[in-house]
């Protein structure tokens, strides 16, 4: 068997694809791209979720939003660690993410306005989040196929305090509910174009499905979370921002409205309300640490043969 | 002063709270992404000792104020943290510096207070001490690697370590409060934590090849209520929503 022959007999026997195993040159740079863009989307949503640790309106609140942000950044860990068995390092993604060639996803360019911001990414961005996720589980890399199940069981839970916070502002006083309306009103559409442009436009969801990369395309996974989520909206009391919304009796699904796509990729383009903001904080954090990490390198050159002095 | 019990809760309380903010200001600007991970875990787990000790001086009071209360609607004046907890994070080097002074102080005493005749209290000491001995072992480590570092580092661990020092012999000065409730082996004499605290920081120094600072004038003050400028700010911002939106559920 040839090594093509080798990888296509793992796909169709839906087995995994292993960092050792032979792979197209094309699908290596396809997962280092979604794998970097997925991790680099966890690092960068720290900031918008950190933006309200110092103002949580309880301790047991603040509590859940500093274990969530560092969830976020412990998933980037895994997922720069799933692509560094594609032969890429950490540090080149993050100087790529830095010079503005590889992105994050689109949703941490809009600002978090108030509280009910933190229930709207939990439940919403997260809850897409998932939906993809999910699918990704089943995906053809084994690295990236199991970093996705650890990342899965904690999206959950974000998704759950997410939903709990919009239920509580939703049953609270009138100026909780208009909060909570208003943050849905700000992140439908965007939580939407987060599956990514139609099927007919996007560029690369053919190949990834045969690849069994992705394993459903984004419109289907765009369905999903929209038949999931308007349920969920009603039971809080919130109206979708979308007249076009309705429930289709024959195909069993909730058929929504036109999606601003001229707004999807300007924000792609770096045109959104904080890509600037987004990207010169996580460059000025990395410059601002520069002496931190040489002084790290400095001191464990000097101390290598020193046991002691080689701490965590 | 009130009830001693109230005031010590609140003033161990309002510590891992104040020091809690100033932490959590930090997620998603640290060097690196373990840092990132790091400092919200420092931060996590000092706002869990500050939910349990709150708890407990609500329970004391007797006037049913809860955790929440305590946090979000006491002003300046009533807060009773040491000033070192409210200190601005500066550079990465004053970060750590705040971070080991107070490490070194928190775990013996929180090592004490595992044995305090207070069953809710030693309850609370036997879990932060594990979370304690951690974050020491943490703020040890970098101050080692930055005083031991490079020049720049050196220099930067230095002055982060002169500016924090001023405000750490707060930390050993007790008042009736403390020692109404030591005598009844509740609370801890904090001028005997002096001295475990000073073989730590001398041992760390000497590895990190940093100067002792020369004592300068200190600054206290925090027990009594007596505060810098800063946590005049702090605590605008950590009370916004329920000094905004009063007597809502969060």
């Amino acid at each position: 068997m040839t090594p093509e022959e080798r990888f296509e007999a793992i796909l169709a026997a839906d087995e995994k694809v292993e960092p050792r195993d032979w792979m197209p040159d094309a699908y290596r740079k396809t997962l280092i791209r979604q794998i970097a863009q997925h991790a680099h989307s966890e690092v960068i949503g720290q900031q918008p979720e950190g933006n309200w640790i110092t103002r949580a309106p309880s301790l047991r609140r603040k509590a859940i939003l500093v274990a969530k942000v560092q969830d976020e950044a412990g998933h980037g860990l895994y997922l720069y660690s799933a692509a560094e068995t594609l032969g890429i390092s950490r540090d080149e993604l993050q100087d790529l993410l830095h010079a503005g060639k590889q992105k994050y996803s689109s949703i941490f360019n809009y600002p978090t306005l108030s509280w009910a911001d933190m229930g709207a990414i939990g439940w919403l961005v997260d809850g897409a989040a998932i939906t993809n996720q999910v699918m990704l589980t089943r995906t053809s890399y084994g690295p990236y196929a199991r970093a996705m199940i650890r990342i899965c069981k904690e999206e959950s839970f974000h998704q759950r305090q997410g939903y709990e916070i919009m239920l509580t502002l939703a049953n609270g006083s009138a100026e909780q509910k208009a909060m909570a309306q208003d943050a849905l009103d700000r992140w439908w559409w965007p939580s939407l174009m987060m599956f990514g442009p139609p099927d007919a436009e996007s560029t690369h969801t053919e190949q990834s499905v045969k690849w069994k990369i992705k394993r459903e395309t984004n419109d289907q996974l765009r369905q999903r979370f929209v038949d999931a989520t308007v349920p969920q909206a009603h039971f809080l009391g919130l109206t979708v921002p979308d007249p076009d919304l309705h429930w289709d009796e024959d195909s069993g699904h909730w058929r929504f409205g036109p999606i601003d796509w001229d707004e999807f990729w300007e924000v792609v383009k770096g045109n959104g309300p904080c890509n600037k903001e987004r990207l010169a904080h996580k460059v000025q954090a990395w410059e601002d640490g520069a002496w931190v990490r040489d002084a790290a390198r400095a001191h464990a050159a000097k101390h290598a043969d020193d046991p002691m002095e080689v701490s965590a | 002063m009130s009830d001693p019990l109230l005031t010590y809760l609140l003033r161990l309380g309002d510590d891992s709270l104040i020091l809690a903010q100033r932490l959590g200001e930090l997620v998603s600007h640290q060097p690196d992404l373990e840092e990132d991970i790091a400092v919200a875990n420092l931060a996590l787990d000092l706002i869990g000792q500050a939910r349990a000790l709150y708890a407990y001086a609500g329970e004391v009071e007797g006037r049913g104020r809860t955790e929440d209360d305590l946090a979000f609607l006491r002003d300046e004046r009533e807060f009773f943290n040491a000033v070192l907890c409210e200190q601005p994070n500066g550079d990465f080097g004053q970060t750590m510096a705040r971070q080991l002074l107070f490490d070194a102080y928190r775990l013996p005493l929180m090592d004490a207070l595992t044995a305090s005749a207070d069953e809710t209290i030693s309850g609370v000491a036997g879990k932060a001490v594990k979370e304690c001995r951690y974050h020491l072992q943490h703020s040890i480590t970098w101050v080692v690697r930055l005083g031991d570092g490079t020049e720049e580092s050196h220099r930067r661990m230095q002055a982060g370590l002169d500016a924090m020092w001023r405000f750490t012999d707060e930390l050993f000065t007790g008042d009736e409060v403390e020692a109404t409730l030591a005598a009844s082996g509740i609370a801890v004499d904090p001028s005997s934590l002096r001295d475990p605290w000073e073989a730590t920081i001398k041992e760390v120094l000497a590895r990190a090849t940093l100067e002792r600072p020369v004592d300068p004038r200190q600054r206290g003050g925090g027990r009594q209520g007596m505060h810098s400028e800063h946590l005049g700010h702090i605590l605008p911002e950590m009370q916004f929503l329920q000094r905004a939106y009063p007597g809502q559920s969060w």
